[in-house]
C-alpha cells in the first residue's frame, strides 16, 4: 500500500492570514452579543488584529517561506502587497464607524467582512498556483458583493451589490476558464511548474491553447482592476456602495488583482512576453483614456473618483507593461501610495456626506476650503497627490511607473500617459475650485469630525507627504519585493 | 557655511510661513509685517551670495546631499550658482519683498492664506534657480504652480477661474513632456545620478536630441512664453491681483527662459543649432505680434501683459543668438524685464487699487492730479521703452549687437522694429492715461502716491538707472559662466560635425566643471 504523500505545510507561509481570519471570526461571534450602539467597538478589535497581522506581515519581511507543496509563496512581493491590504483595510475601518451611524446600517458584520475580504486580497497575493489565486480571489469577490451591498435601506447600495455580483461571476468564469485552458495545455497549475513547461517544452509555447488561457486570464484580471474596456461595472458600483466601501473597493481588491495579475503573467508566463505586453499597452492607453475623459465630465464625486480610479488602474498598467525592475517596483509604490491618496479623500467625502449619499456632488464643495480650513487643506493634498503634482507621493509613484515603461522601451506609453496626467489634472483641480473659488449655495452644518476619521486623515497626509519628499526607504523597500 | 547658504536662503520663507499658521488670521496687520519680514529676510541672507560671488565660470555654494536612492535612480539635493542664476536669484529676493508690500491694502479678504502661498511660491522660484539636480529642480517648477493658481484662482477677477485653469493645464503638458524628456536623457547618460554637470558632458546622437529638445523647448517656450504659446498669460496676468501680476511678469516667466539658458541649449547642442531659425522667427513674430496687439488694447494690464510678450521674444532671439553679446544681453534683458515690468503692473495695481478699473478710455490728464505718480509712471514707461540710460536700453541694445552678428541678422531687422512699436504703444498709452483733459470727476479727487507706495517704487526706479547707467557689475558677473555655456554648446556642435573623431577627450572643460572651489573647500 502506498501512502499518500502528504503536501509540505508550512503554516509560516499563512500566519497573516490566519491571525486576521481567526480575529475576524471571534468577531462575529461577539457581535451578536453587541448592542447596536456600541458596534464601534468591533471596530477598534479589528484594528487591534490588523495591527497584529501587520507585525507579522513586517517580521516575514527578506525571509521568503513556501507552504502547501508549493501553492502559497510568502515572499517580499506578497509581503509588500499585504502591507498595501493591511493600511487600506486600516484606514477603511477608521471611517466606517460614522458612515455606518449616520446612514444607520450600523450592523457589526461590516468589519469581520472587510476582514475576510482582506485574507482573500492576501491570499491572492501570495497564492503560487491558479486555485490558490482563484480561491483567494472568491474570498474576496463575495465578500466584496455583500459590502457593496450593505447598506440595505438604499436602493442604490441594493444595486451596486446586484450588478458587482453579476458582473463579478461573469468575469470569474473568463478567469476559471482561462485557468483551466492554462492547466490543459500544460499540465499543472502551479505558476512555477507552468513556468518550467512553458520553458522547457517548445511544444507547450507553440500551443495556441496556452495563449488563449492567458488572453482569458488576462480578460478576468482586467474585470477586477477595472481596466477599460471591461470596467463598465466599477462607476454605477462605485457610486452605489457605501462610502467608504467604495474607498476600500477602489484600492485594496485592486491592488490585489494586481498583484495576482502581475504574478501570473511575470513568473508563470515570461515566455508570452511579446503577446501579453503588447495587450497590456492597448489596455493602458485605453484604461487611462477612458478612465480621464469620462472622469471629466462627472458631477457626483464619488463617480468622478470612480473613473479617476480607473485611469489611476491605466497607469498602473504603464509600470506592468513595462516588466522590469522599476516598472514593478512602481506599481507596488504607487498602488501604496494610492492607499492613502483615495482613502483620505473619500475620508473627507464622508465627512462631507448627509445622510442618504447626499451632498456628494462637487459643487457641494464649495466654499468648503475656507469653512474648513484644516480639511480642505488636506483634501488639497490628496487631490494635488492624485493629479500627480509634486512633493506628494503620487508624483514619486507616477515617476517611477514611467521611468519603468521609459527604459524598457515604451517612450510612447510614457508621453500618453502623462498627456493624460494633464487631461486628469481639469477634474481634481475643479474639485478646488468649487472648495476655493466660488461661494457657498448653502450654508454648512457643523461638520461632525470623529476621532477616528481625524486620524485616518492624519495618517493619510503622512501617507502621501513623507514618501513624497523623502520616498528613498519605501522606494528601496519597493525594490527589494519585486520577483526576478 | 558657505554651502549652506542657499539652502538657508531657498527655506528661510517657509519658516515665516509656519509662523503664519499660528498668527490669527483677523489680525491682518501681523500677518502682512510677518510676510514683509521673512521675505526681508531671505532678501538679506541673498546679500552675501551677491557680495561673496567670485566671478568665475563655476558653480558656487554649493550643496550636496543624497536624498533619493531606489532601483536605478539616485537623486541628490544639489544646489549651486553660477553667473547665470546669480541675478535671477536676487532678481526673485528682491522683488518679492515688493511685490508682499504693494498688496498692503489690495488684498483685504483671506490675507493669511495669501501671505502663505506668496512665501510658498518664493520657496519654489528660489529651488528652481538653485537646483542643480535635475529631478530636484523639476519637482521646484512644479512646486511653483500650486501657489499661483491659488494665488490667481482666490483672489484674482472676474474670470479667474477660466484664467488659472489653462495657466496650470498649459504650463502642466509643458512640463511633464519635459519629465518624459529627463528620464529619457537619464538612461541616456547611463544612470548614476541627475547631475546636471554630468548631463553636460553627454554627446548624444543628433535624431535623439531633436525631440528631447522639442520636449524640453516645448516646457520653457510655455513658461516664457513664446508665440503660439503665449494665449495664457494675457488671461493670467489680467485676472491675477498685483502681486500675483508682478511675480509672474518679474520672475516666473524667466524660468523658461533660463531653462533654455541652462537645459536645453548645453544639453542638447546640434538640436539648438537646428531649431534656432524656428525659434528665432517664432520669437519675431512674438515681438511684433504682441507689439500690435498691444496697440490695441484697451485695458492697461493686458497692455503690460502683451508688452511682456514681445520683450521676452527679445530675451529669446538674445539668447539664440548664442554669442556672448546676445545671451549677455538676453540675461539682462531678464532683469529689466523683472525690474520695469513689475513696475509697470505695481502702477496699473495703484491706479486700480483708486479707481477700480483699468479701461484707458476712463483716466485721462491724471499728471496733472497726481505729479508724482505721473513721474515715476514716465520713468518705468522709457525704460520699458529702452530708452538710453534706463536699464532697457542696455539689455536691448546687446541683443541686438549679439543677434545680428550671428547666423540670426535678418531677424534682427525685422525685430529692430518691435522697439520702435514698443515706443508707439507705450508712450500712446502713457499719453491717454496722462496727459490731455482731467475730465472724468472720478479723476479730479484722486490721491497722489503714499508714503507707502513711493518706498515700494524708488527701489525699482533706482535699480532702473543703475542698471542703465552702469551694467557693468552685471554683465561681469554672468559673462565667464555665459562663456562656459556656449563653449560646451559649440564643442559639442563641432564634434558632432566632425565624425573622423570619435572619441573626442570629451570636453577639455569638464574638470573644472565637476569640481568646484567651494565643493573643496568643506
Amino acid at each position: 500500500m502506498e501512502t499518500i504523500a502528504m503536501p509540505a505545510i508550512n503554516f509560516a507561509a499563512i500566519m497573516p492570514e490566519m491571525i486576521l481570519s481567526v480575529v475576524a471570526m471571534v468577531l462575529l461571534l461577539i457581535n451578536v452579543f453587541v448592542p447596536s450602539e456600541q458596534k464601534a467597538y468591533l471596530g477598534y478589535m479589528s484594528l487591534i488584529g490588523i495591527i497584529v497581522t501587520f507585525v507579522s506581515v513586517v517580521s516575514g519581511w527578506n525571509s521568503p517561506q513556501a507552504g502547501f507543496n508549493g501553492a502559497v509563496l510568502q515572499d517580499n512581493f506578497a509581503l509588500f502587497f499585504k502591507g498595501i491590504f493591511l493600511i487600506s483595510a486600516f484606514l477603511t475601518i477608521l471611517i466606517t464607524d460614522q458612515y455606518l451611524q449616520r446612514e444607520e446600517c450600523n450592523w457589526g458584520e461590516m468589519y469581520p467582512l472587510i476582514l475576510f475580504a482582506t485574507v482573500g486580497m492576501m491570499l491572492m497575493a501570495s497564492g503560487t498556483d491558479l486555485m490558490t489565486i482563484f480561491l483567494g480571489l472568491e474570498v474576496l469577490s463575495v465578500t466584496l458583493y455583500i459590502l457593496a451591498g450593505f447598506n440595505r435601506n438604499n436602493v442604490k447600495s441594493n444595486e451596486a451589490g446586484l450588478k458587482y455580483f453579476l458582473l463579478g461571476a461573469f468575469s470569474t468564469g473568463f478567469l476559471l476558464y482561462g485557468m483551466a485552458l492554462t492547466y490543459g495545455s500544460t499540465g499543472t497549475t502551479r505558476i512555477a511548474g507552468i513556468a518550467e513547461q512553458v520553458m522547457q517544452n517548445g511544444s507547450v509555447l507553440a500551443n495556441p491553447m496556452l495563449l488563449v488561457g492567458m488572453l482569458m486570464m488576462a480578460v478576468g484580471f482586467s474585470f477586477k482592476v477595472a481596466a477599460a474596456p471591461f470596467h463598465m461595472w466599477t462607476p454605477d458600483v462605485y457610486e452605489g456602495a457605501p462610502t467608504p466601501m467604495t474607498a476600500f473597493m477602489s484600492v485594496g481588491p485592486k491592488a490585489a488583482g494586481f498583484a495576482a495579475f502581475m504574478r501570473v503573467l511575470l513568473v508563470a508566463l515570461p515566455a508570452l512576453r511579446a503577446d501579453w505586453s503588447m495587450l497590456l499597452w492597448v489596455l493602458a492607453v485605453l484604461t487611462m483614456t477612458v478612465g480621464n475623459i469620462t472622469a471629466l465630465y462627472q458631477n457626483n464625486i464619488k463617480r468622478m473618483l470612480a473613473y479617476s480610479s480607473i485611469a489611476h488602474a491605466g497607469y498602473v498598467l504603464v509600470g506592468f507593461t513595462a516588466g522590469n525592475a522599476v516598472g514593478t517596483a512602481g506599481v507596488m509604490f504607487y498602488m501604496l501610495s494610492y492607499a492613502f491618496m483615495n482613502i483620505g479623500a473619500f475620508a473627507i467625502i464622508v465627512m462631507v456626506g448627509k445622510k442618504g449619499e447626499d451632498n456628494n456632488n462637487v459643487s457641494d464643495y464649495a466654499g468648503f476650503g475656507f469653512k474648513h480650513p484644516v480639511l480642505g487643506m488636506c483634501m488639497s493634498i490628496f487631490l494635488f497627490s492624485l493629479a500627480g503634482i509634486p512633493p506628494a507621493a503620487g508624483f514619486i509613484g507616477k515617476f517611477y511607473l514611467f521611468s519603468g515603461a521609459i527604459q524598457a522601451g515604451y517612450v510612447w506609453l510614457a508621453i500618453i500617459g502623462v498627456l493624460n496626467s494633464a487631461a486628469s489634472v481639469y477634474y481634481y483641480l475643479r474639485v478646488m475650485v468649487y472648495m476655493y473659488m466660488k461661494d457657498p449655495t448653502e450654508e454648512f452644518d457643523w461638520l461632525k469630525v470623529s476621532p477616528a476619521i481625524a486620524l485616518c486623515v492624519i495618517l493619510a497626509v503622512a501617507g502621501v507627504l513623507i514618501p513624497g519628499i523623502v520616498p528613498g526607504t519605501l522606494l528601496s523597500l519597493a525594490q527589494q519585493a519585486v520577483l526576478m | 557655511m558657505n554651502d549652506m547658504i542657499l539652502s538657508l536662503m531657498t527655506f528661510s520663507p517657509l519658516a515665516g510661513l509656519l509662523l503664519l499658521f499660528f498668527i490669527p488670521k483677523n489680525s491682518h496687520g501681523l500677518l502682512r509685517g510677518v510676510a514683509l519680514a521673512t521675505s526681508l529676510v531671505t532678501f538679506v541672507i541673498s546679500l552675501p551670495i551677491m557680495t561673496g560671488f567670485v566671478t568665475n565660470a563655476e558653480f558656487q555654494f554649493v550643496q550636496k546631499v543624497p536624498w533619493i536612492a531606489a532601483g536605478p535612480f539616485e537623486m541628490s539635493y544639489h544646489v549651486g550658482i553660477d553667473g547665470i542664476s546669480l541675478w535671477l536669484v536676487i532678481l526673485t529676493t528682491f522683488i518679492m519683498p515688493i511685490a508682499i508690500l504693494s498688496t498692503w491694502t489690495a488684498v483685504e479678504e483671506r490675507v493669511k492664506e495669501y501671505m502663505i502661498f506668496l512665501l510658498l511660491l518664493e520657496v519654489g522660484m528660489l529651488g528652481a534657480f538653485v537646483s542643480l539636480d535635475m529631478f530636484l529642480f523639476y519637482i521646484f517648477w512644479e512646486l511653483m504652480l500650486i501657489p499661483m493658481y491659488f494665488i490667481i484662482g482666490i483672489w484674482g477677477g472676474k474670470n479667474r477661474i477660466y484664467a488659472t485653469l489653462k495657466f496650470f493645464i498649459y504650463t502642466m503638458v509643458g512640463s511633464l513632456l519635459m519629465l518624459i524628456a529627463l528620464i529619457v536623457l537619464y538612461f541616456k547618460a547611463g544612470g548614476g545620478d541627475f547631475n546636471i554637470l554630468r548631463f553636460y558632458g553627454l554627446n548624444l546622437p543628433a535624431a535623439t536630441q531633436t525631440w528631447m529638445f522639442l520636449a524640453f523647448a516645448l516646457a520653457f517656450a510655455i513658461k516664457v512664453p513664446m508665440f503660439p504659446f503665449h494665449t495664457w498669460l494675457p488671461d493670467a496676468h489680467t485676472e491675477a491681483p498685483t502681486a500675483g501680476s508682478v511675480i509672474l511678469a518679474a520672475i516666473l516667466l524667466k524660468m523658461g527662459t533660463y531653462g533654455y539658458v541652462r537645459f536645453a541649449m548645453p544639453l542638447f547642442p546640434q538640436a539648438t543649432e537646428q531649431f534656432t531659425p524656428l525659434i528665432a522667427t517664432l520669437s519675431v513674430i512674438g515681438i511684433i505680434y504682441a507689439a500690435l496687439v498691444a496697440m490695441v488694447q484697451e485695458d492697461v494690464k493686458k497692455l503690460v501683459a502683451y508688452s511682456s510678450v514681445a520683450h521676452l521674444g527679445f530675451v529669446m532671439l538674445g539668447v539664440f543668438a548664442l554669442n556672448q553679446q546676445g545671451v549677455a544681453g538676453g540675461m539682462l534683458q531678464m532683469l529689466n524685464h523683472g525690474v520695469s515690468t513689475g513696475a509697470l503692473f505695481l502702477i496699473v495695481g495703484f491706479i486700480y487699487e483708486r479707481r477700480h478699473t483699468r479701461l484707458i478710455t476712463d483716466f485721462g490728464g491724471l499728471s496733472k492730479q497726481m505729479p508724482i505718480f505721473a513721474t515715476v509712471f514716465m520713468i518705468v514707461t522709457l525704460s520699458s521703452i529702452g530708452l538710453p540710460g534706463t536699464n532697457g536700453f542696455v539689455g536691448e541694445f546687446l541683443v541686438l549687437v549679439g543677434a545680428y552678428e550671428s547666423n540670426l541678422r535678418w531677424y534682427t531687422v525685422i525685430a529692430t522694429s518691435g522697439v520702435i512699436l514698443s515706443a508707439v504703444y507705450m508712450l500712446w498709452m502713457f499719453q491717454r492715461v496722462m496727459f490731455g483733459e482731467l475730465s472724468n470727476p472720478k479723476n479730479q479727487v484722486l490721491k497722489d502716491l503714499n508714503a507707502r507706495e513711493i518706498v515700494i517704487m524708488v527701489p525699482l526706479i533706482v535699480m532702473i538707472f543703475v542698471m542703465g547707467l552702469y551694467p557693468k557689475p552685471f554683465i561681469d558677473r554672468m559673462v565667464p559662466a555665459i562663456d562656459k555655456m556656449i563653449l560646451i554648446s559649440k564643442t559639442k556642435q563641432q564634434v558632432a560635425s566632425v565624425p573622423a573623431m570619435p572619441a573626442m577627450p570629451a570636453m577639455p572643460h569638464a574638470e573644472p566643471m565637476t569640481v568646484t572651489p567651494a565643493a573643496e573647500e568643506k
